[in-house]
């Protein structure tokens, strides 16, 4: 067991040590050069001066090393400036980190419950019409553009029927519990029916098979809706798979996450990652990436324990 | 032959059979006509639907301009036709594309094994752990000029797509390298393939005569799926801005200014996200149906 | 007479999970042209092994395989690759459903660059009608025929390169009883008229009595008799071997497929027992069956046996 984790937490390591080589030569490869806003601030600099200030700050060295000085530094917990906002960029990172995992979280829960409901009520009579209804409504949920999805949203209950604020965490001047809530309505559910749909399925599938299987063990009930005993014994069996691939369907999920910031202007991740992009802030924008990469990793190393947990068929 | 047209036959009648897998058919179809329909309506009409014209912007539908025209006066049905056709083909293109690295990577991992089966799926399994989205995104701002493109060529609409196809691709190629290998694994061990080696044949042989006939059919369904997934990576990444670039219509960037609009003119930001909403679901459904078609528990003759 | 095809202390070993299985253990063995030699055994004693290792589909772990005097290489088996054929158990795995039969049977033809596209299809017919196929079965896809037909099928596509040697793995196993004479009979009717040598594997020592010039018994990996079949029917001088035939039915009684015969069960080829590896199931054994592993004696001229005290042998 403990060996298991042992390999798993190294594997995950080197995973994202691979990764921030990769993100860190990919954002040197965006347009623009750190130099740029420092140098357009000041007007008359020569190019001799530029060189200098480019040796000064390592930018004339090979790639290799320049990721080496950084690496340094971020195990250090250094993760260096944003140029963007001006303060060091775990200042900015950290309230970003939680808010995304508010909406995350959130989302999550929320999927998972209605997905269970959904799926297993397709599942009881599949090839039903209650079966076809809820396959359609989770290919919907497969099927859309989750950007559009809240677009449509804000369209119908923001700008027609002024429900709900459209962007934003909070209002200024307000930000209390319920106002909190407003905000959160429209990404929650935005992104916890994109996601709903796919799980829907796995819920589905699950069930239809463990609920085959155990009718084939029994060798009752033939014809008989399930019984309750047969049902909840399906369910925890149906459970296991159901609840690994949620957890490792993480990163669609914080993809999911971005996007619905960005549409409704949540201050998360996404939307930091997005305008760190735009903004050539570079510090900002390799340290976002790699924190979405982290959190994704860990999601998925936790699923994985979850499941050699729960299932005594893999030997640790 | 009669096999082979048996084969096909029987699964067509059981595709046929799966009324949503064939409405998607039809409804894919016609969709197809309607993105194709601008060639003929442009010979007709004679409108360039990149040309904008500002004294006609957010004009109302009228007889000349079914939907109307857009935030810089070109006609919106015309838009919505030639941005399909972009959608549409980098869908199929990147999943072409993705469809390849995945095959060879899951061959290659199923059928020699060992080390090189180790190190493809943990590289696999990496991608699968990376949340894609962002890495688009960073992958898509890349300048192309720093990697040695000309700049006349960065900035052309063609370096756009392909930009945007490769980049899906090169992220979206796991599911089926995957599958592809637990295929591979499964009929790596059949007699026939022991027999085509006493036979003489090598390794290359056996993949391109025994391997890939046989591994097909799961492989057309998940490139099935991967086409609606590609289309949405399409509209996302060019609705942000880092996919197809304007002039150029895709459904994604007919979208890029849709949130603004969205209190002027909603109708602008409903049509495409409509679209793809409707081509991603007709897609998803057909994959559906092509699995309940190729299912090998209704494969084995009667 | 140099032999076809010879193979020298060859050794197979399995790296598994559960440790190293010892498939095959110092075999040797040499097929004369010609001639039929059987290869009989449990389930599990490796009698595919070998028969891999002589086609070539197996690399020995340990020894050689020689063919007229020289020593099998990659690249020399390369050249003689049309001479060493194969014929599997299973009719169903053995024929490439996504191929047409003309095409399966052609295959070693077009890999071995036989001929021209018309000759080859000239060749696929006289095989199939030397099989007893109708020609027609030529555009037609395997799936479409009964198991003795495949078998047909296979037989066909190994006669196809002209080989001198086919290694039949247990090739009526798989049959109907009602279809096996007749598959036995067109092997024998063919391996005459070719002058074929054959490796025929088999665990029905009926049939090997019926068919066979020679006979290998092998145990858990190992070589353990080696005898004309007159000799190795009349009087067997390994206990195993003697065990084998006592299983067979004599006409009128009642068939005992082989289990249930021989005390006790075949040990695990992860761990071998020591000195003779037969002595846990052996009448004969003596103490020193169990410390020291058993010589070759020759009883008879031709018959070759591996044990401490061969049978018959101060009886006569
Ligand atoms: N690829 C392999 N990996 C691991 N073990 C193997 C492999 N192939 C064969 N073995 C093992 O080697 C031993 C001999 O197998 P082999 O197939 O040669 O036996 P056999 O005499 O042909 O049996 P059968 O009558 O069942 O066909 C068995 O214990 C088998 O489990
Ligand atoms: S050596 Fe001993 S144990 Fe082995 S077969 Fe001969 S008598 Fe039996
Ligand atoms: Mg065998």
């Amino acid at each position: 067991m403990n060996r298991f984790i042992l390999r798993r937490l190294l594997q995950s390591a080197l995973v994202l040590l691979v990764m921030s080589f990769v993100i860190y030569g990919l954002i040197g490869l965006m347009p623009g050069d750190p130099l740029d806003v420092m140098v357009a601030s000041v007007p008359g600099v020569t190019p001799e001066q530029i060189a200098r200030l480019r040796a000064i700050y390592g930018l004339d060295q090979p790639l290799m090393l320049r990721y080496f000085h950084w690496l340094m530094a971020a195990l250090q917990g250094d993760l260096g400036y944003s140029r963007s906002h001006s303060v060091p960029v775990l200042a900015v990172l950290a309230p970003a980190l939680w808010t995304t995992c508010k909406l995350m979280l959130i989302s999550f829960v929320a999927a998972v419950a209605l997905s269970f409901v959904l799926g297993i009520t397709a599942a009881l009579k599949p090839g039903g019409w209650l079966d076809g209804a809820i396959g359609l409504v989770a290919f919907a949920g497969i099927s859309v553009p989750v950007f559009w999805l809240a677009l449509m949203m804000i369209l119908v209950f923001a700008v027609e029927l002024h429900w709900l604020p459209a962007s934003g965490g909070f209002t200024v001047g307000d930000g209390g519990f319920v106002d909190q809530f407003r905000h959160l309505v429209m990404p929650v559910t935005t992104l916890a029916l994109a996601t709903t749909g796919g799980f829907t399925r796995f819920v589905r599938a699950s069930m239809i098979e463990t609920l085959r299987a155990d009718h084939i063990r029994t060798a009752r009930a033939k014809g008989n809706p399930p019984s309750r005993v047969v049902l909840v014994h399906a369910l925890r069996n149906a459970m296991i798979p159901v609840l690994t691939v949620m957890a490792l369907s993480f990163g669609s999920l914080f993809s999911g996450a971005l996007l619905t910031e960005t549409m409704f202007a949540q201050p998360g991740m996404g939307k930091l990652i997005y305008d760190a992009i735009l903004s050539n802030d570079f510090n900002l924008a390799l340290s976002g990436l790699l924190f979405a990469t982290l959190i994704t990793l860990l999601a998925n190393l936790a699923a994985d324990l979850a499941y050699a947990w729960l299932d005594p068929r893999i030997k640790l | 032959m009669s096999a082979a047209s048996g084969i096909w036959a029987r699964r067509w009648q059981r595709l046929r059979g799966h009324r949503a897998g064939m409405a998607s058919l039809v409804l894919l179809a016609l969709l197809l006509l309607f993105v194709l329909a601008d060639v003929p309506l442009e010979a007709i009409t004679g409108i360039d639907p990149n040309e904008a014209d500002l004294f006609a912007r957010f004009d109302p539908p009228s007889w000349a301009h079914p939907l109307g025209m857009d935030e810089a006066g070109r006609d919106v049905l015309l838009r919505l036709m030639v941005g399909g056709q972009i959608s549409l083909l980098v869908g199929l293109l990147a999943t072409l594309l993705g469809g390849m690295i995945g095959i060879a990577v899951g061959v290659a991992a199923g059928f020699w094994g060992g080390r090189l089966d180790a190190l493809l799926m943990r590289v696999t399994d990496g991608m699968i752990a990376l949340p894609l989205l962002p890495l688009l995104i960073v992958l898509g701002a890349v300048d192309l000029t720093k990697i040695g493109f000309s700049s006349e060529f960065a900035h052309s609409g063609a370096a756009g797509f392909w930009r945007i196809v490769v980049i899906i691709a090169l992220v979206d190629w796991t599911a089926i390298a995957r599958l592809v290998r637990a295929s591979t694994m499964q009929i790596r061990e059949r007699d026939y393939i022991r027999a085509a080696r006493a036979a003489g044949a090598g390794s290359w042989d056996i993949i391109a005569t025994h391997i890939l006939p046989n591994i097909a059919t799961p492989i057309i369904v998940a490139l099935t799926l991967t086409v609606g997934r590609v289309i949405l990576f399409e509209s996302v990444l060019s609705f942000l801005g880092f996919g197809v670039v304007p002039p150029t219509p895709s459904w994604g960037n007919m979208l890029n200014n849709a949130q603004e609009l969205v209190t002027t003119a909603p109708l602008l930001a409903v049509y495409p996200g409509a679209l793809i909403f409707l081509v991603v679901m007709a897609v998803n459904f057909l994959g559906d149906g092509l699995q309940h078609a190729f299912d090998p528990r209704s494969e084995q003759p009667e | 007479m140099s032999p076809l095809l010879e193979a020298r202390d060859i050794s197979v070993q399995f790296p598994t999970a559960a440790g190293l299985v010892r498939a095959v253990e110092g075999v040797s063995l040499a097929v004369q042209p010609g001639e039929v030699l059987a290869l009989v055994g449990e389930s599990g004693s490796g009698k595919s092994t070998v028969g891999f290792v002589l086609a070539g589909l197996q690399t020995p772990t340990r020894g050689q395989v020689l063919h007229d005097g020289r020593v099998l290489d990659r690249a020399v088996w390369r050249q003689i690759r049309r001479e060493v054929q194969i014929v599997f158990q299973d009719p169903f795995g053995a024929l490439d459903p996504r191929m047409l039969v003309g095409d399966i049977i052609a295959e070693p033809l077009r890999l071995q660059r036989l001929g021209n596209a018309v000759e080859r299809a000239a060749r696929v017919a006289l095989l199939l009608d030397q099989v007893g196929l109708p020609g027609e079965a030529a555009s037609r896809f395997a799936h479409e025929f009964s198991g003795g037909q495949r078998q047909r099928i296979a037989i066909a596509r190994a006669l196809a390169p002209k080989p001198r040697l086919i290694v039949a793995d247990e090739p009526l196993s798989a049959l109907d009883v009602s279809v096996q004479s007749q598959i036995l009979n067109l092997l024998k009717d063919i391996q005459t008229a070719e002058q074929l040598a054959l490796l025929f594997i088999s665990h029905d020592l009926a049939v090997v009595n019926h068919l066979a010039d020679r006979v290998a018994v092998l145990y858990l990996g190992r070589l353990v008799e080696l005898a004309p079949r007159a000799a190795l029917f009349a009087a067997p001088a390994h206990p195993y071997t003697r065990a084998l035939l006592d299983a067979v039915p004599r006409i009128g009684r009642k068939r005992l497929r082989g289990q249930g015969v021989i005390a006790g069960e075949m040990p695990s080829p992860l761990a071998p027992p020591s000195g003779c590896v037969f002595h846990p199931r052996c009448p004969q054994a003596q103490a020193i069956c169990a410390i020291l592993a058993p010589p070759w004696h020759e009883p008879r001229p031709g018959q070759a046996v591996l044990c401490h005290f061969p049978l018959g042998e101060g009886a006569q």
